[in-house]
């Protein structure tokens, strides 16, 4: 049951209907049903996958919380009895017993996804090796199921279990409130990975009906069903014809390419995020928001912290700092320093725990090697910028640079960047993008920008003119953001306003919307991972 | 107090950290600067702050962190 199916828009409706019919006290049961329902749709065997991360982390966590508590009472019945020391020891015997149940846990589900979801990678590896070798054998691949958003769902209910053990929310103790955290149907397919504290505040609440809310959820709604239907299935239709004939589409092309994969990432991945936050704004549930304008951005650095924020906060909480604080980190920070010196010695550490993130966030988005070079290409500049930041801050004060000019040449140079970075993405093949960017360096080819050869991309002048006025409203509705919430304003518009601009979109998604053949309006792409 | 300011100056001299209390929520400090400083901090002080400390509360004021501080030493 895909977003943009009529089956799952039939599903919301009487999700939304139910959900303030029924008592209130029955909402977020409702919601639990609704998203086994919806998972089941997804593929009766997901279920089994959902369900035992489920059953595993909530016991783990309460372990942990169990623990916890035991740990208190027997240190207030006994407190004066022991000495510092014999407390000390005894929280760290306990301590030990919580660190194996939040092992247990994590390595259990971890060790899930990354059978079904990197097996086939690690053995395609090794038949690569074997043949090398001249070896003759070859492992066969599995026939796994990929269960669908499982890299969100794992993510989130692993960063539950490290909150619950850091002692930052407590163990949730009834199974079902738990499960709906882990399935929560809208957003269990491609995010936002919410924390615990953050989306229990709201989920279990009892929601009355407000007019307002249910409005503003649907127009977040609609305005994610634009970018996705009317820009991003219309202009991948072009980007499906670049990269699936490199000889033909060289040169200038890759060019074009890049620049319609920037659009088309953008509408797909913010048009699926809108639609699930609008879908639970309808439901009073507030969920993280995971951009914040991020081709605004004037530094790669910058773009990271307001593109796909709840992945990059998790990898940051749960990856980049414990790595960085870590004891062995530390010995290596000492080591570094007195061997390299005060300046590369603090930055060693940092680079190589950064390292490992970007590895991470690589592999996490594929299982292959062009998202671990996308990631380890990301974690390059990043690493070159941070060195050199002298050089730049020496730069920007000896010429002045910092007014409105320089400021939009760096978000158009972040832009690119970005854009170039994505190709390994985009082509699906280290080789390949390398060949293709290479082409794009030596490119004669620059008329077919003008001369009518990209109608042969097969989109029409009309798919031109429509994307071009969707990407005009999308930098509109971005600009008009930074001074607060769009729908407020449009909200203080007289009636008639309201209409034409709601009833419009509307119009715009039903009449423009990329339908029928040659479309794929089928899969979100974040779906995949 | 006066040997944390020093460290903090000595990652962004141009900030005043004795009454700026934003330096996460307002972006001063980054999650580089962050581990830079706990290791900085670690081994000025011979505390141990560790990933569960690591939230804006403890790190958007030189007051917070030197609470933080204190709180550990305590601890230890």
């Amino acid at each position: 049951m895909l977003f943009t199916s009529y089956g799952f828009l039939g599903f919301v409706a009487v999700v939304l209907v139910l959900y303030y019919v029924l008592p209130r006290k029955y909402q977020w049961g409702l919601l639990l049903a609704a998203s086994y329902i919806f998972y089941f749709f997804a593929g009766p065997v997901y279920l089994l996958y959902i369900f035992v991360t489920t059953v595993t982390i909530y016991f783990a966590a309460c372990k942990i919380g169990q623990n916890e508590e035991t740990q208190t009472v027997y240190l207030k019945i006994h407190k004066a009895k022991l000495s510092r020391e014999e407390k000390k020891t005894y929280k760290e015997a306990q301590k030990k017993i919580r660190r194996r149940w939040i092992l247990a846990g994590i390595l259990f589900n971890m060790g899930i996804l990354a059978v079904v979801k990197y097996t086939n990678f690690a053995i395609a590896n090794v038949n690569g090796l074997l043949g090398a070798m001249g070896r003759e054998g070859r492992l066969s691949f599995l026939d796994l199921a990929l269960p669908l958003g499982i890299s969100f769902y794992t993510f989130q209910a692993v960063g539950y279990l490290i909150d619950v053990y850091r002692g930052t929310v407590q163990a949730e103790r009834n199974l079902f409130r738990f499960a709906l955290f882990v399935s929560f149907f809208p957003q269990v397919v491609q995010g936002p990975i919410s924390r615990f504290g953050d989306l229990s505040e709201t989920l279990y609440k009892e929601h009355p009906f407000e007019g307002r809310t249910v409005s503003y959820g649907l127009q977040r709604m609609l305005f994610g069903y634009f970018k996705k239907m009317v820009i991003a299935d219309r202009i991948l239709v072009g980007v499906n014809a670049i990269i699936g004939d490199t000889g033909q589409y060289a040169g200038a092309y890759v060019l074009v390419g890049m620049l319609f994969y920037a659009l088309e990432l953008y509408a797909d991945f913010t048009g699926g995020i809108d639609i699930t936050i609008g879908i639970a704004e309808t439901l009073g549930i507030r969920l993280t928001e995971n951009f914040e304008r991020p081709y605004f951005s004037r530094s790669l650095k910058e773009f990271w912290r307001r593109w796909h924020i709840t992945m990059g906060t998790w990898f940051r909480d749960y990856i980049f700092y414990p790595l960085s604080v870590s004891k062995p980190m530390q010995k290596f920070t000492r080591f570094s320093r007195s061997h390299f010196g005060e300046m590369v010695g603090r930055r060693l550490p940092v680079y190589l725990a950064s390292f490992t993130v970007w590895f991470a966030t690589g592999i996490w988005h594929g299982a292959s090697w062009n998202f671990v070079v996308w990631g380890l290409g990301n974690w390059v500049v990043l690493m070159v910028s941070e060195s050199l930041e002298p050089v730049y801050e020496w730069f920007h004060g000896r010429f002045g640079a910092g007014g409105k000019g320089y400021q939009l040449f760096q978000v158009a140079r972040t832009f690119l960047l970005v854009a170039c970075l994505r190709l390994f993405d985009c082509y699906r093949s280290v080789p390949v993008t390398f060949q293709m960017f290479g082409s794009l360096l030596s490119a004669r080819n620059w008329h077919i920008l003008w001369d009518g050869s990209l109608l042969n991309l097969g989109l029409t002048m009309l798919d031109f003119c429509i994307l071009a006025l969707g990407t005009v409203v999308l930098v509109a509705v971005s600009l008009l953001g930074r001074k607060g919430s769009v729908r407020d304003r449009i909200a203080r518009k007289p009636y008639p306003v309201r209409f034409v601009l709601w009833y419009g979109l509307f119009l715009v998604v039903l009449l423009m919307g990329a339908y029928g053949i040659g479309y794929d309006a089928s899969q979100f792409i974040y779906n995949q991972f | 107090m006066e040997e944390l300011l020093e460290i903090l100056n000595g990652l962004h001299p141009d900030v005043d950290f004795e009454t700026k209390e934003s330096l996460v929520d307002g972006k001063i400090l980054d999650s580089f600067d962050i581990v830079s400083l706990i290791a900085e901090i670690n081994d000025t002080f011979d505390v141990a702050i560790t990933a569960k400390d690591i939230i804006p509360e403890n790190f958007n004021s030189a007051k917070a962190l030197y609470a933080l501080i204190q709180r550990l030493e305590e601890e230890a």
